[in-house]
């Protein structure tokens, strides 16, 4: 398979949180504008990436069966730098995703992406499946914080684009708002798949 | 009393960690289909979410923070919260068959419960001692539960339903969540 083909496939085919309906929990909790969720994106596509090219150099290396812990070894590192760095120039978004910062540990793209792709792949498709995985997973998370944003604020990026007079639905910025607009974007997207 | 039933009720209606929280999504939807594994699932869950509370909390105040070496937290809690699922995988396979015939396939799954890891740092972030940390974590684990019980009973009628193909599967039972977790927006104010 080409390289191309490897960074396309997460891009719309396989587009983890939509498609493969992995790492719900970072995609429904810190989605409330497209801010949060683009931010939450870019620190998992470093996670993503890193641990791709860490586990694919090492893939000869890791005996197979404690392989699951030295992945959540590599990632849990990179996640740890990411915590770090967010904390020290992003102070304001490390404030706002909160606990989740931590929890890209367990979001299962990640591990999931070290163990069916990067454990059995050399480095450059390893850095393209990441990279087009990470976009992808940025990408639907930018795209539902932005719906939830315009509905639930009348803002996009903190920019007020509906007018005085727009009544926002606040219920989307609140749990059950989260549910119910990611498994409308499924069925939507199922729909259109299914027209193809 | 009345502060141990506060958080009770906080962990298991208002904050219920499914619901508002959003921890532990991916094996919400996954097994919720079917009531025999969602209820193996929500066992195992309340198991393994008090264990690892419980050690993360002693290897927090007694290893970590004499040491200063909180900035490590995160490597630490997810690698005890892996190595304890694999001991309580092998000694119940061991000791008692039985419960590991019932939770036995879910254990392995549990590591990736972001509600594990979740749970052990949100004890250390709201700076909870020893009782009030078993009380929370044991409380959250039934919300989650309970959250799941009630996912999966409404799942089950889905068999018998006319469902637009186009929304089968995860995307309704995604819908019902948000109306479930409207449901549980009422007990909002309760508990301050």
């Amino acid at each position: 398979m080409s390289v191309a083909k490897e960074f396309t496939k997460g891009l719309w085919k396989e587009v983890p949180p939509f498609r493969l309906v992995l790492g719900l929990c970072p995609t429904l909790a810190v989605t409330t504008a497209a801010e949060n969720g683009l931010g939450m994106g870019l620190a998992t596509t470093f996670v993503l990436v890193c641990s791709n090219v860490l586990v694919s150099l090492l893939r000869k290396v890791i005996p197979g069966k404690v392989r699951i812990a030295a992945f959540i070894v590599v990632i849990a590192s990179f996640v740890v730098i990411v915590e770090l760095t967010m904390q020290a120039y992003f102070y304001p978004l490390y404030k706002v995703l909160g606990i989740f910062i931590p929890l890209i540990v367990v979001n299962c793209i990640i591990l999931g992406r070290a163990e069916a792709f990067a454990s059995k792949n050399t480095v450059i498709p390893s850095i393209a499946d990441g990279l087009g995985m990470g976009i992808g997973f940025t990408l639907s998370l930018t795209f539902l914080g932005g719906i939830r944003e315009i509905f639930g604020n009348g803002t996009l990026f903190g920019h007020a684009i509906a007018g005085a007079s727009f009544q926002p639905f606040s219920i989307l910025l609140k749990a059950p708002g989260a549910f119910v607009c990611l498994g409308l974007i499924l069925g939507a997207m199922n729909w259109i798949s299914a027209r193809k | 009393m009345s502060d141990y039933l506060l958080l009770i009720v906080s962990a298991v209606f208002v904050n219920n960690i499914l619901l508002v929280r959003y921890l532990g999504n991916c094996p919400f939807l996954g097994v919720s289909n079917r009531m025999d594994t969602a209820t193996g699932m929500a066992m195992a869950v309340v198991f393994v979410v008090v264990m690892a509370s419980a050690i993360t909390w002693v290897v927090q105040y007694f290893v970590l923070n004499p040491l200063g070496l909180e900035y490590l937290q995160t490597i630490a809690f997810i690698l005890i919260i892996a190595a304890l699922v694999q001991l309580v995988e092998m000694f119940l396979q061991k000791s008692v068959p039985a419960l590991y015939r019932s939770l036995g396939i879910f254990l392995p799954l549990i590591t990736t419960n972001c509600a594990v890891l979740g749970v052990a740092v949100l004890v250390i972030q709201s700076e909870y001692n020893f009782v009030n940390m078993l009380i929370f974590s044991f409380a959250s684990a039934v919300g989650y539960g309970l959250a799941l019980v009630l996912l999966t009973g409404v799942r089950e009628r889905f068999a018998v339903a006319a469902i637009p193909v186009h929304f089968k599967g995860t995307s309704l039972g995604l819908i019902t969540a948000g109306l479930i977790a409207l449901g549980f927006l009422g007990f909002v104010g309760m508990v301050h």
